[in-house]
């Protein structure tokens, strides 16, 4: 063999060599190939599997924490509703209790005063201060009846002449004829009402019982009280009973003292 | 504990009781009564107060002449009061504060109002 036909063969070799390189290289590159294709096809069903929730146990618990972290915030955010509710409910009850606090305090206050004394002048004088404190009246008048000529008069009054009051028999006009029922008589409409001595805003009969004593008659309110409030309704039905015993209980103390005395001063002349 | 000591001058028992009743609702106060203003002024000298309810029309002294000799005397000059009054009465009511009472309630009073401004200048 030549050197050429040697030199020939030796690059035929090497191109065979090359070759086979080349062939090697397709191969692993087929290889490579096939195994990014099954990865692609494995994550191309995993991405399927989350969206569509599928069975990846990560996913699964995460989608579970999460509708159990939802639920729990629906129910704080529930919850959170039904304190504001109850709060917004004791407000209003603590306004509802304050308000009643209010009046249980006039209430006590009105009855604890028009029973301290025995006095007849002195509970005539706690029934106006509790008029014109508690109700807020500017004018108006207390009437006893008198049982033998069944005539109310005026025994006290404020922001009046007590002799500008009518003596008003039982059964006539308005306050006569609310003192013979018994009843309390409030006018309809206090505006536009001008004073009328026989013809009140406010009739309250003095009651023992069934028995009529007198009457409060109010004319007149303070001017920042344009109606009455429930408090003043109850103090009403107070002064209708209390007032009546503590004056009815006064008067007779006073006879009484007066008829002691008397007595008293009888034996003593006896005595000497 | 504190304790907050007021002085109720008003010659009506039954609004000199309805304030003290008022009053009584907020916690430590200790509460003095006087019938009028002369009274107001020897209890005044007797004790130091934190505050002071006085009613304006009052027989031997009243709640104006009681308001201007506490703002004279530099030992009480401080001490806030509160003016009961009529609402007819605005005359009254405002040469009350002129003279540096601090605040005033209306009649027909109502423990609430006696309570909120109590809190407010006892700050309790």
């Amino acid at each position: 063999m030549s050197d050429k036909d040697e030199k020939i063969a030796h690059k035929a070799e090497e191109f065979l060599q090359i070759f086979k390189k080349g062939a090697d290289f397709t191969q692993d590159l087929l290889k490579e190939n096939e195994r990014l294709r099954f990865r692609l096809i494995e994550l191309e069903d995993v991405f399927k599997n989350t969206a569509e929730g599928g069975h990846d146990p990560d996913s699964q618990q995460m989608k579970l924490k999460i509708a159990e972290l939802e639920r729990e915030k629906q129910e704080i955010l529930d919850r959170i509703k039904q304190v504001e509710d109850e709060n917004i409910d004791f407000a209003n009850r603590y306004v509802d209790i304050e308000t009643e606090n209010n009046m249980l305090a006039n209430l006590y206050i009105a009855s604890y005063q028009l029973h301290s004394t025995l006095d007849f002048r002195e509970v005539l004088q706690i029934i106006t201060e509790i008029v014109i404190n508690l109700i807020g009246a500017e004018e108006f008048g207390i009437m006893l009846l008198d049982e033998k000529t069944n005539k109310l008069t005026a025994v006290s009054c404020e922001g009046l002449e007590l002799g500008a009051f009518p003596s008003i028999a039982l059964g006539n006009g308005i306050i006569g004829k609310t003192a013979k029922a018994g009843d309390n008589y409030f006018i309809d409409d206090m505006e536009g009402y001008e004073r009328d001595l026989e013809h009140p805003i406010v009739c309250i009969s003095l009651k023992i019982k069934e028995h009529v004593i007198g009457v409060i008659v109010l004319y007149k309110l303070f001017e920042q009280k344009s109606r009455f409030a429930d408090v003043d309704f109850e103090l009403f039905t107070l002064l209708a009973g209390h007032a009546a015993t503590a004056i009815f209980s006064s008067k007779l103390y006073s006879e009484s003292e007066r008829k002691l005395s008397t007595i008293q001063g009888f034996i003593d002349l006896m005595t000497k | 504990m504190l304790t907050y000591k007021v002085l109720v001058v008003e010659d009506s028992p039954t609004m000199r009781q309805l304030i003290v009743f008022a009053l009584k609702r907020i916690r430590g106060v200790v509460i003095t009564e006087a019938g009028d203003g002369v009274d107001g002024l020897k209890k005044l000298s007797s004790d130091k107060f934190d505050l002071i309810f006085s009613d304006i029309n009052m027989p031997i002294m009243d709640g104006l002449k009681l308001v201007s000799l506490i703002r004279n005397n530099p030992a009480y000059k401080d001490v806030p009061i509160v003016m009961v009054t009529t609402e007819g009465a605005s005359e009254d009511r405002d040469r009350a504060l002129a003279l540096g009472a601090n605040d005033y309630i209306t009649k027909p009073i109502q423990t609430t109002q006696i309570l909120a401004v109590a809190k407010k200048l006892l700050d309790a």
